[in-house]
């Protein structure tokens, strides 16, 4: 296919609470990378970082930073903000400027410190910030995830102990994954024993944030070719469209949803429309799939998209779960890597992160968490104002 | 109880009376409704209109979905102390066709809610400051 580019290169700093600049995460992420892939740094044309933004200042402007860190060779630079969907926004940058033919090889890096204490809007009476209203109001993060939560508790009869399955589940997946910051095995008992944080959610169920890193080199399939990796894992769709107004889903941060009282509206939630632009550019369907990593901000977040994803009918996924078709040697194994229940989220690295799993996984590289025969795979993720991503990768 | 006097927490986000009802707008050229309130530019993509009307929205509805907060939020949120964890509600208002979401009265815990539960507003107290009693919009189970 004509829009398809090659991943050469797949490298992470194992996510942690390292207390490092996350320029250091980032070079070791692109260094891993640039000797997976086997490609010289001069040879790179262009660098994409994934940036974060605090105090209104852009992770030290990430695309320039890390190709100034890496060593300065005239490379183009390009810095992509986009929430959690920072890391695949800068990895369409780097598609673009290679399909454009304007560079063969790129590296895409996205790295992340996360800052001590709660992630708080600045202080005052500003009722026209959302986020400032709904932290006034007492509506914290884990208020969203707990209403999508009790939602399906509701309408679809899954139980707590369902979410700590999934919980389970990933902390065994990711117990094997030497780049995962939490590597011990859980039982649901250890679910039910931890506290309540918002109801029908408890701290396990709820991930963290961490320091992390994670890069690719990506490239024309032509350049891959001459240098003997024709067969590399390719890019094969990058979705980071909006929600159609007007979803009937809250999201973060707002304290209400659109309304959809005007004539002939047909909405399309926030996790539901990514995966059907990406399906439709790979030219592939649901039933296609092998392996998805998706964002599992809780674990009833994850049983959410594993329907949007539509790798089931709706409010059928924890009986997938249950059946043990999510796990690794199931049907469609969801989260081989861990998933956030084990790295925890590091902003600009994650979407990123979760392409490099897929990529090792479509190479057999993934040791003891390796899903057999693996030949493609889906990635969703989710941020705030309406940015996400969902991008697919083929053997 | 004190007896300072009563302030919206949120100055023009609700009204004051017995039965109060949230202060949206609505666009006069599509009919979408606002809350909060938007009167520069509509939000409908295929809708260009720049005229609003301020409405009061329906202040009955049913629960979307519910949760409670265990643990004190950060500032700008002003604790009571000692924290007393609160439930929170998504309520569905029909003629608007939006769900707004708020704090639900004390007392009521999410045991006692259920999706499809009719809600009304109601307005209690967010927190108190030197000079006055800060009320916010609650949703409260409608008496069966």
């Amino acid at each position: 296919m004509s829009n398809e580019i090659a991943i050469l290169g797949a490298g992470m700093h194992p996510w942690g609470k390292w207390g490092h600049n996350f320029v250091e995460y980032g070079v070791a992420a692109a260094r891993e990378a640039l000797r997976d892939a086997g490609v010289p740094w001069r040879d790179v044309r262009f660098v994409s970082g994934g940036a974060t933004v605090r105090c209104g200042y852009p992770g030290y402007v990430a695309g320039a930073t890390f190709a100034q860190a890496l060593g300065w060779q005239g490379a183009e630079v390009n810095t992509s903000y986009a929430a959690c969907a920072s890391g695949s926004q800068a990895l369409a940058a780097a598609r673009n400027k290679i399909l454009a033919g304007e560079c063969e090889v790129a590296l895409v890096v996205g790295a992340d410190t996360t800052p001590k204490g709660f992630l708080a809007p600045a202080g005052g009476y500003r009722p026209e910030d959302p986020d400032w209203v709904r932290f006034y109001l007492g509506i914290t993060n884990p208020t969203y995830f707990a209403l999508y939560a009790r939602r399906r508790m509701d309408l679809y009869g899954d139980t707590q102990a369902d979410f700590a399955k999934v919980k389970v589940k990933n902390a065994a997946a990711g117990s094997k994954n030497p780049r995962a910051r939490y590597k011990k095995c859980f039982t649901e008992e250890d679910v039910a024993a931890s506290a309540m944080v918002a109801d029908p959610l408890r701290l396990m169920d709820i991930c963290a944030t961490s320091d992390g890193g994670a890069a690719l080199i990506v490239s024309s399939v032509d350049y891959a070719r001459r240098i003997g990796k024709g067969d590399a894992p390719r890019v094969a769709a990058i979705s980071t469209v909006t929600p159609s107004f007007a979803s009937g889903v809250v999201e973060m941060p707002d304290i209400a949803t659109d309304s959809a009282a005007a004539q002939g509206i047909e909405a399309q939630s926030f996790r539901a429309s990514l995966p059907i632009k990406a399906y439709e550019e790979a030219g592939i369907g649901p039933e296609d799939v092998d392996v998805a990593e998706v964002y599992d901000l809780s674990t009833a977040l994850e049983l959410d998209w594993i329907e949007d994803l539509r790798l089931c009918e709706r409010g059928e996924a924890a009986s997938l779960l249950r059946k043990g078709d999510t796990s690794i040697g199931g049907r469609i194994p969801v989260n081989p890597s861990g998933g956030l229940a084990c790295f925890g989220e590091a902003v600009p690295a994650q979407a990123l992160a979760q392409v490099c799993e897929l990529t090792w996984q479509l190479r057999g590289q993934s040791g003891d968490r390796q899903v057999q025969g693996a030949r493609v795979g889906i990635t969703a993720n989710q941020g705030l104002f309406g940015h996400g991503s969902s991008v697919i990768v083929k053997a | 109880m004190s007896d300072k006097p009563r302030a919206a927490a949120i100055e023009g986000w609700h009204t004051l009376g017995d039965k109060p009802h949230l202060i949206g707008t609505r666009c006069c050229g599509c009919g979408t409704y606002f809350f909060p309130k938007q009167s520069h530019y509509c939000k409908n993509p295929d809708c260009d209109s720049t005229e609003f009307e301020e409405v009061e929205l329906s202040r009955t509805g049913t629960v979307w979905s519910y949760t409670n907060a265990c643990y004190k939020p950060p500032a700008p949120f002003v604790a009571a102390e000692p924290f007393e964890p609160y439930t929170i509600a998504a309520v569905q208002l029909k003629k608007e066709q939006m769900t707004v979401l708020g704090q639900v009265v004390e007392g009521v815990t999410p045991e006692d809610l259920k999706v499809g539960m009719a809600m009304e507003l109601v307005l209690e107290t967010l927190h108190e400051t030197e000079d006055d009693i800060k009320v916010t919009w609650k949703w409260k189970p409608v008496a069966a």
